[in-house]
């Protein structure tokens, strides 16, 4: 049945426990996004260190969700995937990751990459789902974005003293 | 009286297979060949094989351009377009020149803001159109129980013209609190739903309209969700304006309707314009033909108005007191079933008193998406999100519901299938009390 293959035991752990969730400082970017056709909501902050661009390193992500289970899970997940990584390794996983639940099913995911998001793969078969599996990603990779280029104009202002 | 609390004539029973028959989507199956439950008519109806063949007869016999040109096929297609605009007034107890087509309901209601919105630019349009000036100072009133269709263009206009908005809250019973009421001497509009699309209230229309014409304020009222399910007679009503859209009473998408009283729809300035809607046009200015056709601007929609004809003449076979005391009965059994189960709660009335047949409500532990999908899963078609009202679900404070919402084809037994899902999807998540 379909409806087990989206919600493995995985997806379901998650949700009940969520991994790294509340919002934590330091942090050099927060994010807010919304699912407007459900009001699903995520506030997601991002911690960077050392290194620039894809060098930095991702020292924490923290969060607070309102939202299904498969957007809470889905958070949960990228929390253990992305934190301790560089922002060049987060990224791959990440383009992985939606590339996989945008795919309806048509790109086989790797488990080497997506470790425990490969459960997210059933969600491909219910494209309605797919901005639940993608709402806090897509918020990490904003708060980076966000995080670098404020850095970036600090750093400017400050006549680029490393 | 309220058109819409009117009683059931006594004995309205329909034969509800007959009725399906005609709907040929109904007898399909989804997700593995389970039969489809579709209880989503509050956001789109299905249309019988009645109204789709009125589309296709036209389009394969007299399709032409409406007004324009004079041959044959032209005046066959002006005459079905025409024809279908009389039958439709007459449905709702209008004239045929107070009903002018539209894209859909949304874009009704904008017509009216616009049109006060251009009377209230510089000088004006003209001295007609004076009387819906809107400025600071101003007040347009509406409510938290509207769909966004009746808010964001009242927001919008305020924004534009320095209007304030006020509105009605809701009681935590699903009602309108009319003690505290908004509207002052200087309200100049006052918009609300005749059914909101979450809860299913019906406000106290009558009353609304004599506190509005208390303080020469226009009212607006949005018809959506009761027009498609009971007999609605809008010069009973005394509303000004009205809007509803024919894909929720089982005519086509991509047609609307918007009423308006004719002396108001004479004064109002046009939204969209171009051809068609004009009298003359010269290099320094035009002026304007009357209405309806002066708010139907290029080549209008024209299988949609017939296929909406035809959904109208549908309706009238069956019969809107029998459509309603029938969905009055489902949403009875559906309040009381739902009610029964441990961990539901319903959003809204909890009796078919001043209601419509849209049941909104919430299943402890249990997101709606995740329970949408169970019920999917048992091939029932039900809403998730805030159906577009967004601040009705923060007043209730919750993010999102499960939204059950019936049309004359639903039966007792898609009631029961609905409350044996919402069952599975507590056993699934182990939420099950």
């Amino acid at each position: 049945m379909k409806l087990d293959s989206m919600y493995q035991e995985i997806i379901l752990d998650h949700y009940r426990n969520p991994h790294g969730r509340g919002l934590r400082d330091p942090f050099e970017a927060e994010v807010h996004h919304v699912n407007p056709t459900c009001g699903d909501e995520v506030t997601v902050r991002v911690h960077l260190t050392g290194g620039e661009g894809r060098d930095a390193k991702v020292e924490d992500l923290s969060y607070d969700a309102l939202g299904c289970s498969i957007s809470q899970a889905a958070t949960s997940v990228a929390h253990d995937l992305l934190v301790g990584h560089t922002v060049g390794e987060a990224f791959e996983t990440l383009e992985a990751y939606q590339a996989m639940v945008q795919s309806r099913g048509k790109v086989e995911p790797d488990e080497d990459v997506l470790d425990d998001a490969v459960a997210f793969a059933g969600v491909a078969a219910y494209p309605a789902r797919v901005k639940c599996a993608l709402l806090g990603w897509l918020a990490f990779k904003d708060a980076v974005a966000q995080a670098q280029a404020s850095q970036a104009q600090a750093s400017a202002q400050t006549g680029g003293t490393a | 009286m309220t058109a819409l609390a009117s009683a059931p004539s006594a004995g309205a029973t329909l034969d509800v297979a007959k009725i399906r028959a005609d709907f040929p989507i109904l007898s399909r199956t989804v997700r593995d060949d389970k039969p489809l439950v579709y209880l989503d008519s509050g956001a789109t109806s299905q249309r019988p094989r009645q109204v789709l063949d009125a589309e296709r007869t036209f389009l394969e016999t007299s399709n032409a351009a409406v007004h324009r040109g004079a041959h044959a096929l032209s005046e066959e297609a002006t005459d079905a377009y025409e024809s279908a605009r009389e039958r439709i007034a007459a449905f709702v107890g209008a004239d045929v020149d107070e009903v002018v087509f539209t894209k859909n309901a949304t874009e009704a209601i904008n017509l009216v803001a616009y049109g006060m919105s251009n009377a209230s630019v510089g000088d004006g349009v003209d001295a007609a159109a004076e009387r819906f000036r809107l400025g600071p100072g101003d007040e347009v009133v509406t409510t938290e129980m509207e769909h966004h269709a009746n808010l964001v263009p009242w927001q919008e206009l305020c924004r534009r013209t320095g209007a304030t908005l006020r509105w009605f809250s809701v009681t935590k019973d699903g009602r309108l609190d009319l003690e505290n009421d908004p509207i002052t001497e200087r309200t100049k509009v006052v918009a609300f739903t005749h059914q909101s699309n979450v809860l299913g209230t019906v406000p106290p229309v009558e009353e609304l309209v004599r506190r509005a014409r208390a303080v020469g304020a226009y009212t607006v009222l949005d018809a959506c969700q009761s027009v498609p399910h009971a007999p609605v007679d809008l010069h009973a009503l005394g509303v000004d304006f009205a809007a509803f859209s024919g894909h929720k009473m089982l005519g086509p998408s991509g047609i609307g309707v918007l009423y308006g009283r004719r002396e108001l729809l004479e004064a109002l300035p046009p939204f969209l314009t171009g051809g068609s809607m004009i009298e003359t046009v010269r290099m320094e200015g035009s002026t304007y033909a009357p209405p309806p056709a002066r708010f139907e601007a290029g080549v209008p929609m024209t299988s949609q108005a017939i296929g909406l004809g035809a959904a109208v003449d549908y309706l009238n076979l069956i019969g809107m007191d029998a459509v309603k005391a029938h969905e009055n009965e489902l949403t009875g059994a559906a309040l009381l079933k739902l009610q029964d189960l441990p961990g539901v709660s319903i959003i809204g009335p909890r009796s078919t008193e001043a209601r419509g047949g849209a049941v909104a409500f919430e299943i402890e532990g249990i997101h709606p998406h995740d329970a949408s999908q169970v019920l999917d899963d048992s091939g029932i078609a039900v809403r998730v999100g805030h159906h577009c009202a967004w601040p009705l679900h923060r007043a209730f404070g919750v993010q999102s519901s499960i939204r059950a919402s019936f049309h004359v084809y639903n039966t007792l037994e898609e009631v029961d299938a609905l409350v044996a899902g919402v069952r599975r999807a507590q056993e699934f998540f182990g939420v099950a009390p």
